[in-house]
């Protein structure tokens, strides 16, 4: 199985990392972005039956964006997947808790006439959204500043911190950053997928929401240079077992932009996020619909890149004791494992984007009050 | 050292997370396969009411089906959260199969079950049918990955110890998925899920016919729900007993305990269909005995003995001290990974190094427990007998219900007389709880006869757990009792109004919102 080296290995499974993270914030972000949406965009009750239906058909698939990233991570990056969701534990809690009410909202919201029934799954389909997306955003903050965390000589980890330590400004900023960009794609989507008025005041939201994320997305890049960022000190095999107490690591202020200063191209990735979102706002206003969507992703895309990208070689630093951070290097799964995953990948991710999109074809077009109450199958 | 506490909160908590989530998969399982047959029928007749049925049955399958995507979205996290060294220790192996399981089967289920539902006017007849069969097959996909990772729990081939990255790697990822207890407990399962559906539509259906209404929609549910059901059951008592074979092969102690063995049983071994175990004095009295049939089940030969708890636990011993010698030279490995004499006899006594981490309740540095700790980590690896003992009874009495109470029901509509005997039809009704009982006992089976191991022989549980603190996992566990608790009150409440609508209620107009 040595096709191809354990350090290329890494760097792929680092870019499918991402490729997942971007899926996932693309895909499963709009409907995330919808269930924020539904109480203010939508009025009246056929108006929130169009706004459901118009995720409703593909909204489950999406989410296996999320379930697929889970597992991706368990099965390539073992070590982020036990530290990052055993530290942020009741992060993920009220996480898990509020996606479990989106699959049910969907499906239970239309299934009975009362209207207090129906207001009730609607502010949980709104919860459903907001929290994923504001606590997704602060973990994101959080990997960049580090978390404490350390292991011992077993590889057993200890985090020192609970839930309110993750809710310090640079986080929380990155939070708001991650419900202005969804906000922003639920959005642009239902200005794609529904009729007067429910699109003009998508429209509306989406493009102001596109503005306060630039402006967000902007401050936190200011922020995050006076930030320490982490480095790997002196040399460090890139194609040893997996051990995070192998190596030095130093803390430098205004380390993550050091990327962007040794490898300009990098900078394509913020450039992307704040083009897309530039391009996402004129859009809207112009309702060319279908671009402002797909500048939508592309902004999505190139903020999750951007995090991504400081952090290279760091996943998850650790602010407690550095040279337990968790590394690319260092934190992988098995040569064997890396390569069985690529395999699995590369022959199921193109049969899964090609039948992704031949449903989305066949559900194109807009989703109108008539059409939902003629059909017993809507939600 | 690990919080006793923090361990029992985490092992509820998956334990009702996890049985919780599979009130719901068996009925996905079955419904899926049941949906695709009966628009097959459909497409082939053209006939409206087939029509009718799938789409009928299938709002009731979208109900269940939400609930298990919402519960099963705990079990995808809940081993990085409250088993984080479980996650590091075997995650290269057992990532693996969750991984393809959303890459390969639960995309193309989620994908198309959308299109199940939304589709009907945007498709031709053969392309819906198409993908109501791909719902299918993805549900059954997603379960054999699931059952591939459940299954290397119970047999771990294929992998090898790392002391530099103090993990277990894949050394044959064709053994893990080819690994036999995971093939027989895959078919055991999605058979079980089979059931499940074909006794909730003979059950439904036979409330419909008490009732007097559906009848034509009821009767040919109910013949559909009998002949997919007898298969079913019988493929289930088969699989089990395959199940049973591949267990004694690697987990001799979960067959002695499910038996209540103490004493090793001379070949060829006899089973004890009842009895009473007397955990004190570790003997079952009033044992009613079948001659034979243990030798036969778990060794598949006449001429070979089953041992009993009391020889295991003296092997497990000279195992555990096996296992200090290998943890010993894990520990000179760690500090000087050059040190031949260490590698040498961790090589030797590699294998047991899971039985010495049973000391680590007893003491933390393993290598120098005495014999009193050994001889009581060495009682450890005995699971609960009185527990599995009568819950693999159950099981297996309900198993052998299914397949005659199908069997008859398939005479019944070869005859044309599924509504003829009042009795049967509350029989039908209330065989509706037996498949989720039956389920549930066959995981607790599996899984509590698995203990003391996370993974047989190689991570006891109490190691596997993360280290968040107990008042943590205390809230979740709250956390999701209290949410799971009203969605079941939900589901029911839901499932009940639909099933009283029936086909002509349900598949009518959708109800408008009214002010309440």
């Amino acid at each position: 199985m040595n096709f191809l080296d354990y350090e290329t290995l890494r760097v792929i499974w680092w870019v499918l990392l991402g490729v997942l993270l971007i899926g996932f914030a693309v895909m499963d972000g709009f409907d995330l972005g919808v269930g924020i949406l539904l109480p203010f965009v939508a009025r009246s009750d056929g108006e929130r039956r169009v706004v459901v239906n118009a995720v409703g058909p593909v909204w489950e698939g999406n989410q296996v964006w999320l379930i697929l990233g889970g597992g991706a991570i368990f099965a390539a990056w073992p070590l982020i997947y036990a530290v990052a969701f055993s530290g942020f534990y009741l992060a993920m809690l009220v996480v898990l808790l509020a996606l479990i009410l989106r699959p049910v909202g969907f499906k239970f919201r239309s299934k009975m006439p009362g209207t207090r029934w129906r207001a009730t799954w609607d502010w949980l389909l709104f919860l459903g959204g907001f929290l994923p997306a504001l606590i997704f955003g602060v973990a994101v903050g959080n990997a960049l500043v580090g978390a404490p965390f350390t292991f011992d000589d077993t590889l057993r980890m200890t985090y020192v911190g609970g839930l309110l330590g993750l809710l310090t400004p640079f986080p929380l900023l990155v939070g708001l950053v991650s419900v202005a960009m969804l906000t922003m794609h639920g959005g642009a989507y239902l200005a794609l997928k529904t009729e007067e008025p429910v699109a003009g005041r998508a429209r509306r939201t989406a493009f102001f929401a596109a503005i306060i994320l630039i402006l967000l997305f902007a401050v936190a890049g200011y922020w995050s240079a006076g930030l320490d960022g982490y480095r790997i000190a002196g040399a460090f095999p890139h194609d040893s077992d997996s051990n995070p107490l192998g190596k030095a690591v130093i803390r430098i202020a205004g380390g993550w932009y050091a990327n962007y200063a040794a490898m300009p191209w990098t900078l394509a990735a913020p450039c992307l996020g704040f083009g897309g979102a530039t391009l996402a706002a004129l859009a809207l206003r112009l309702r060319w619909d279908g671009l402002g969507f797909i500048a939508s992703a592309l902004a999505v895309a190139g903020v999750v890149a951007t995090a991504g990208v400081s952090m290279f070689p760091f996943l998850l630093p650790s602010s407690l004791d550095p040279r337990s951070s968790l590394t690319v290097w260092d934190a992988s799964s098995s040569q064997a494992t890396l390569f069985n995953m690529l395999v699995a990948a590369v022959i199921f991710v193109p049969v899964v984007i090609a039948y992704t999109a031949f449903v989305y074809r066949v559900l194109r077009g807009r989703v109108s009050e008539a059409q939902v109450s003629a059909d017993h199958s809507s939600y | 050292m690990i919080d006793p506490t923090a361990v029992d909160l985490s092992r509820l908590q998956f334990a009702l997370t996890a049985m919780y989530h599979f009130l719901f998969v068996p009925l996905t399982l079955g419904l899926s396969v049941l949906l695709a047959i009966m628009e097959s029928v459909y497409v082939m007749t053209g006939r409206r009411v087939w029509r009718d049925m799938t789409q009928y049955w299938g709002m009731l399958f979208g109900i269940n089906f939400a609930m298990g995507v919402a519960t099963g979205l705990t079990m995808e996290f809940q081993f990085g959260t409250n088993w984080a060294y479980y996650s590091h220790y075997v995650g290269d192996i057992f990532g693996t199969p969750l991984a393809i399981e959303g890459l390969m089967a639960f995309f193309l289920e989620a994908t198309f079950v959308g299109l199940f539902f939304f589709g009907w006017s945007r498709l031709s007849k053969v392309s819906h049918l198409a993908t109501t069969w791909l719902v299918a097959l993805g549900t059954n996909l997603s379960a054999l990955w699931i059952l591939v990772a459940n299954g290397w729990m119970q047999n771990p081939v294929g992998a090898a110890f790392n002391p530099r990255s103090m993990r277990m790697e894949v050394t044959s990822f064709y053994d893990v998925l080819f690994n036999p207890v995971a093939q027989a407990k895959f078919v055991h399962t999605v058979s079980a899920g089979y059931v499940t559906g074909a006794i909730f539509v003979m059950a439904v259906s036979a409330w419909f016919l008490l009732c007097g209404r559906n009848a034509a929609f009821a009767k040919r549910s109910m013949t559909v729900a009998a002949s997919f059901g007898l298969a079913s059951a019988l493929s289930v008592v088969v699989l089990g007993d395959e199940s049973g074979y591949t267990a004694s092969e690697n987990q001799k102690m979960k067959v002695a305990a499910i038996e209540a063995m103490w004493e090793t049983e001379p070949a060829p071994a006899s089973f004890t269909v009842f009895g009473i175990p007397d955990l004190a004095a570790d003997q079952t009295n009033y044992a009613v005995r079948i001659p034979w049939v243990l030798g036969l089940i778990a060794t598949r030969s006449l001429d070979t003995p089953v041992p009993g708890i009391r020889n295991l636990v003296a092997d497990n011993a000279d195992r555990i001290k096996s296992g200090m010698i290998a943890y010993g030279a894990l520990a000179k490995l760690r500090i000087n990974p050059g040190d031949d004499d260490a590698r040498a006899a961790f090589a030797a006594h590699v294998q047991d190094l899971g039985y010495g981490l049973l000391l680590k309740r007893y003491t933390d540095k393993v290598t120098d427990a005495n014999a009193e700790q050994i001889q009581e980590a060495a009682w450890d690896t005995v699971p609960n007998v009185l527990p599995l003992f009568w819950s693999f009874r159950i099981m297996v009495a309900i198993g052998f219900f299914f397949i005659a109470f199908f069997a008859f029901s398939f005479w019944l509509s070869a005859k044309r007389r599924l509504d003829r005997h009042r009795w049967f039809l509350r029989l039908a009704l209330l065989a509706l709880p037996l498949p989720w009982i039956s389920a549930e006992l066959g995981w607790f089976v599996a899984e509590n006869g698995r203990q003391p191991w996370t993974i047989d022989g190689v991570l006891p549980t109490f190691l596997s757990v993360s280290s968040v603190g107990q008042a943590s996992v205390a809230v979740s566990l709250i956390g999701f009792v209290l949410l799971y608790s009203l969605l079941a009150i939900v589901e029911v409440f839901l499932m009940i109004k639909y099933i009283r609508l029936g086909p002509e209620g349900a598949l009518g107009a959708p109800a408008e919102a009214t002010a309440q």
